[in-house]
């Protein structure tokens, strides 16, 4: 159980790029807040809001959906379809007056082991300083 | 575009209409709005013309969007003989969604539209339409906006039928009780009269009364969506909000666009079995049963809204009297705008999450 002071983020991450990226982080042993719980797809336009939905409901402080660069996708153009749905989904979160801060759309590169930290750090910085999730504290929910 | 004049109230215009069809054999079918029995009706699919008189395509009444009822019939193929179809607007362009999401097919119909004043809410079968229907007319004629309309209908702009081939004109039309305007908008629309008719006038669907009918509603409408200020909601505004949602699900059963067979919200995935109850009571110290109605509504919103033409059926089918068309009209419109969407204005411009570009949209990424 991760204490209260570290935010806790679910990072849907694509096989192909950021998957590895984390791993590359990984394996060169680079240092990074122990937040993120990894979830694995085959591509980042798996990622159906409802599972952003589901983890911001259930009470994870940040979610980080990730996959490759644009132009570099394993199935061509799976991550367009990626930014589109997720911009869709700021925009109704924007709407209804929950923080699209806590939804982030990284792309990282399976050779980019520190980049993947960097994206981790800041974004747990940034929710450290947003505070935790007020969905917790909604019981009737 | 060609116009001509019938004498006779819209509808028994239109019946005119379509049994000449009939005659000319240049229709088998006809999909329209029924009476079923002194105060109710419901869409039928009219195959003996003699049952046409029973048609009331513009009473004031949408006990089901046709476009679900038309994605029924043409889901597996197209029709195999020429049908006229009669709907509102609204109903049209969710059609259209809805063969764009391979839902339906349009191959072998005759899109017969009007002008819309708007529908009641369906509950007013019970009551008794006909008391009201006098005032409605009177309305149509000046454009003004009754009172206890649907929301939905009181805040469209979109109630001028772009797509249909044939339009009546109600919406003010003085003389409505004994004369209406039917407009070719087509070319298939144009080719079906005109062995018939062989006096036409060319008139365009612009008038001042339909522009000050717009402005009207644009009006109703900042107000109804200034008063409901969603972007202050959070999920506490939320809870509030769909607080008597009782998880019945009618909402995505009414609406035209949730087409999905097998919806995750009704599938095994979406089941909650004791232990899973059970950790998401020990989490939050209660649990609210049904649970994740919340979950429910903001998935719909994020899956349909982009679809949304805004027809008022989710409000009128929910038991417990939420007002869900507002929230989806609202925030549909907002991601609509996002990709410059207009859903069901051309049936070749495509979903905008069904498609991309290149470059767009860099500024969501980080």
């Amino acid at each position: 159980m991760a204490d209260n002071s570290t935010p806790r983020i679910i990072g849907f991450l694509c096989k192909w790029c950021s998957y590895a990226g984390a791993d590359l982080a990984g394996v060169s042993r680079l240092k990074m807040p122990a937040s993120m719980i990894p979830i694995r797809f085959m591509c980042s336009s798996r990622v159906d809001p409802l599972f952003v939905l589901k983890v911001f409901l259930g009470g994870a402080d940040g979610v980080l959906i990730a996959g490759c660069h644009p132009g570099d996708c394993h199935y061509q153009t799976g991550n367009y379809y990626t930014r589109r749905r997720f911009a869709l989904t700021q925009k109704i979160f924007e709407e209804l007056g929950l923080e699209t801060n806590r939804i982030r759309l990284s792309w990282i590169s399976a050779s980019e082991g520190q980049r993947f930290v960097n994206v981790i750090t800041e974004f747990t910085e940034n929710l450290k300083k947003i505070g935790t999730n007020p969905v917790k504290e909604e019981i009737f929910l | 575009m060609k116009s001509f004049k019938i004498l006779k109230a819209p509808d028994e215009a239109l019946k005119e209409i379509l049994l000449s069809l009939f005659e000319l054999n240049k229709i088998k079918g006809v999909f329209a709005l029924s009476r079923i029995n002194s105060d109710n009706y419901g869409y039928a699919l009219i195959t003996d013309k003699t049952l046409i008189r029973d048609i009331a395509p513009t009473i004031p009444l949408m006990p089901a969007n046709a476009a679900k009822s038309i994605s029924r019939l043409t889901m597996v193929e197209s029709l195999k003989s020429p049908i006229a179809v009669v709907l509102r607007p609204c109903e049209l362009r969710a059609l259209f969604e809805l063969v764009k999401l391979e839902q339906a097919r349009l191959d072998n119909m005759i899109f017969i539209s009007f002008t819309c004043g708007g529908v009641f809410p369906t509950r007013i079968m019970k009551d008794g339409l006909h008391d009201k229907l006098e005032k409605y007319w009177e309305n149509i004629k000046t454009g003004e906006n009754l009172e206890d309309l649907r929301e939905s209908c009181r805040i469209c702009e979109h109630f001028v039928p772009d797509n249909a081939d044939i339009i009546l004109n109600l919406v003010g039309e003085n003389n409505i009780s004994h004369e209406t305007t039917v407009l070719l908008k087509s070319e298939k629309g144009e080719k079906l009269l005109t062995d018939k008719i062989n006096k036409f006038v060319e008139i365009d669907l612009e008038s001042e009364k339909l522009r000050s009918c717009i402005n009207k509603r644009t009006e109703v409408k900042s107000k109804i969506y200034g008063a409901f200020e969603t972007e202050k909601f959070g999920v506490d505004g939320l809870t509030r909000f769909f607080g008597r949602c009782i998880n019945c699900h009618a909402c995505s059963k009414a609406c035209p666009v949730c087409y999905c067979k097998l919806c995750f919200f009704e599938s095994a995935e979406n089941e909650y079995n004791p232990s899973t109850l059970e950790t998401m009571l020990n989490n939050r110290g209660a649990l609210r049963l049904p649970v994740d109605t919340i979950f429910y509504h903001l998935g719909r919103l994020i899956h349909v809204g982009i679809t949304c033409v805004g027809c008022g059926m989710c409000s009128d089918a929910c038991p417990t009297d939420i007002p869900v068309s507002r929230i989806f009209s609202k925030a549909g419109e907002r991601v609509q705008q996002l990709f410059e969407y207009v859903p069901g204005r051309n049936i070749d411009e495509k979903i905008p999450i069904a498609t991309f570009q290149d470059t767009e949209l860099t500024e969501v990424e980080h």
